[in-house]
């Protein structure tokens, strides 16, 4: 069974069809890439699996560990273990980063019925992710990306992701707005995520990133639809002929 | 002096102050005499304010103009027990009124450096006669019915001195108690702070309430601040549903002197918090910070008249609300520059949270600038929690309310962290905490100590 298994999706947003039937499956241990132009409907997905409920489900079946994805809330479903890297990290001003890290890592820990972390533990636990990222200790007192760069935002994404350890993690454009050495650090950050229990979804625009992390599958997404799906090399055909290009094939098959 | 009222609404605050001057404190002392006659004067003359006046358009004061209040006596029985979760630890000393009424037995005036004076105003009124040209000096009742109504009753409130160059670290707090009353009763409290040169002090008044009733307490503070003083004012508003709270704060500051206000706003029926600071020396500071969180029917209005009279002077001005259910919010900020004060630096913010539709906010800025070179900014917003932050935290697992409460205590915490951190800070971080929607356990430990101790590992 996979971990994640999307079927015949389709998503409105204020009454307009955004996803317009999206079959995806991935398994745990994979890195399966997803790109397309703007607007085609990336975030959506990203975010429809991490439970947004602006976004409205109007058909299809989303199963991830076997149980309904759909019907979970944004909590429950990162409780059971989907992460999204957002897009735009939104800052919250007046709760730290150490603070708000906690208070999702217990939250998970309560979920499961374990033991609450208390700071002792967690902040050697959280330097130690930071470090990794190459990030500055001094961010964890700093309020929630509030004046961060955008480059550092995507790398607290990252961060938090690493401390959350989740089954699933989408990763929506964390390489845009990076510069050629944070880009590398986030693609180490990635890679040290990877593991045979976990599934990992990266949406972006260039081959760039994926040169560092390396997918095991590529999908084109155009217009709410997946177009074309293929190896890492679909990546390298895309930087070439663009979407257009791969796009008027799909349709040709 | 005969004394006579137009309105019928008004007799019965004659009555009142006829009986009131048979016994009030210091009436042998002719200028207080006078002076409580001509607040009394005035206040007939001039009535409740309506909201046809420009500074009373969003509140109608109706729930006080039409009730009849008995002045509060002192006889209401309070057990020290009952003010426990009252008393702010680490505080130096902490004066209790009773409806008003100073009752020493409850109080405890800690250890003072030298020279400090703390004491009911009665007892200064009583024992000294130095308050003469003081009291009454910067709380104009001219063209405001509040302040004049408190001067003709003035009796009673809280009286610190400390003297020059002295600092105080500890705060000095003026507990303000409520108790239920069988007929609504009113109270005048007049407190008078004064620190003189380069001294430093903090003030806490809180009004809180055991036992629900309607009791109209109407304030005035005369605020003090020599040369390069440093000075914080707290006031906190946590009194039953039934209260109905008119307070005005007036600070003078000399030269570089240093003042923050400070007002929480969290209980009250009809609160009306008047802030008025005037910077008349070079070089003052001035911060006006406050945080109000209403739900219910709760009315609260804050009117900020921040008045720049000599040029250099800094003065900022930081207002958040929380306004839930059918709860009204209003702020007013007026600023006035006037043509002497060159170089001003003004500066106001006022920021809103509506958590219902039916919550509402009315917000108003009011700049009047006569000097040319000045610098003076103003903002306002209002919105909701927003859903894109909820989501934020919801998808790293926190649940909807602990989400929610944690936007709404980092809302609230933008005001709290402008507060020097101390006793009374940390005291108010976790009355806040209590204090919002659903009441949360969780967001306690986002506080200072919780901070601190990441410092230490660090
Ligand atoms: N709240 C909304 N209201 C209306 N339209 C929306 C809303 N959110 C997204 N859309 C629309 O849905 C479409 C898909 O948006 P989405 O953000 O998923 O695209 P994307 O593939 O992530 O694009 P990009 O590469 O630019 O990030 C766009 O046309 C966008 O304008
Ligand atoms: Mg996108």
């Amino acid at each position: 069974m996979s971990l994640l298994e999307i079927k015949d999706l389709h998503v409105k947003v204020e009454n307009h069809e955004i996803l317009k039937g999206i079959d995806l499956s991935v398994n745990a241990g994979e890195v399966h890439s997803i790109m397309g132009p703007n607007g085609s409907g990336k975030s959506t997905l990203a975010q429809v699996l991490a439970r947004r409920e602006t976004f409205v489900v109007t058909a299809g079946e989303v199963l991830y560990k076997g149980k309904d994805l759909l019907a979970m809330k944004p909590e429950e479903a990162a409780c059971e273990g989907v992460f999204l890297a957002f897009q735009y990290p939104v800052e919250v001003p007046g709760i730290s980063n150490a603070y708000f890290l906690r208070s999702a890592v217990n939250a998970r820990r309560k979920y499961r019925g374990e033991e609450e972390m208390d700071a002792m533990d967690f902040i050697p636990y959280y330097k130690e992710k930071m470090k990794l990222l190459e990030m500055d200790e001094r961010f964890m007192n700093r309020s929630v990306n509030e004046g961060f760069s955008g480059g550092e935002k995507k790398r607290n994404e990252i961060v938090q992701m690493a401390v959350l350890e989740p089954k699933l993690a989408i990763l929506d454009e964390t390489d845009s707005g990076l510069d050629i050495d944070a880009l590398k650090i986030v693609a180490k950050g990635v890679n040290a995520m990877r593991s045979p229990d976990r599934a990992i979804v990266v949406v972006t625009h260039y081959q760039r990133l994926l040169n560092y992390v390396v997918p095991d599958f590529v999908h084109v997404l155009v217009d709410g639809r997946i177009v074309k799906s293929g190896g890492p090399e679909l990546a390298l055909e895309l930087e070439d002929k663009g979407y257009a290009g791969v796009e008027g094939e799909a349709v040709r098959v | 002096m005969s004394l006579t009222t137009t309105t019928p609404e008004l007799q019965s605050y004659l009555e009142s102050f006829t009986r009131f001057e048979k016994s009030a404190p210091g009436q042998e002392q002719g200028w207080l005499r006078t002076l409580r006659q001509e607040g009394f004067a005035r206040f007939s003359e001039l009535g409740f304010p309506t909201t046809h006046e420009e500074d009373w358009r969003f509140t109608n004061i109706s729930p006080i103009s039409r009730t009849t209040f008995q002045l509060a006596d002192g006889s209401a029985k309070v057990k020290a027990r009952d003010l426990d979760p009252f008393r702010i630890p680490g505080a130096a000393s902490q004066l209790v009124f009773v409806n008003g009424h100073y009752t020493p037995e409850l109080s405890s005036l800690g250890k003072l450096p030298k020279g400090v004076r703390v004491c009911s105003l009665a007892e200064a009124i009583e024992h000294a006669r130095s308050l003469e040209g003081l009291l009454g000096r910067y709380a104009s009742f001219d063209r405001d019915a509040f302040i004049a109504l408190n001067t003709a009753f003035l009796a009673d409130g809280g009286h610190v001195y400390i003297p020059r160059g002295v600092v105080v670290e500890a705060p000095i707090c003026l507990l303000y108690v409520s108790t239920g009353n069988s007929a609504p009763a009113m109270a005048h409290p007049r407190n008078l702070v004064v620190a003189e040169a380069h001294s430093q002090v903090t003030v806490v008044e809180d009004y809180v309430s055991i036992d629900s009733g309607v009791i109209f307490s109407n304030i005035v503070t005369e605020l003090y601040a020599g040369p390069d003083t440093v000075v914080a004012h707290y006031m906190i508003e946590r009194e039953d549903t039934q209260a109905l709270n008119v307070s005005t704060l007036r600070i003078q500051q000399e030269r570089n002197a240093n003042v923050e206000s400070h007002s929480l706003l969290l209980g009250g029926a009809l609160v009306r918090n008047n802030v008025h600071p005037v910077l008349a020396g070079e070089g003052g500071e001035c911060l006006i910070n406050g945080l109000f969180i209403g739900k219910g029917r709760q009315h609260m209005d804050n009117y900020m008249l921040v008045e720049h009279a000599q040029p250099h002077c800094n003065s900022r001005q930081f207002y958040n609300g929380i306004l839930d259910e059918q709860a009204h919010g209003v702020f007013h900020g007026r600023i006035i520059v006037h043509k002497d004060a060159q170089k001003t630096d003004a500066k106001q913010t006022n920021r809103n949270l509506l958590l219902s539709d039916e919550a509402q906010i009315d917000t108003k800025p009011q700049l009047e600038i006569y000097a040319d070179d000045v610098k003076c900014t103003h903002g306002a917003t209002i919105g909701q929690v927003e859903e894109n932050a909820l989501f934020y935290l919801r998808s790293r697992g926190l649940d909807e309310i602990a989400a929610r409460r944690l936007l709404l205590y980092a809302f609230a915490s933008e005001c709290l962290e402008r507060m020097r951190t101390g006793p009374v800070r940390t005291y108010l971080e976790a009355l806040t905490t209590s204090w919002l929607p659903e009441g949360m356990a969780l967001v306690q430990a986002a506080g200072a100590e919780v901070q601190r101790n990441w410092e230490e590992l660090g």
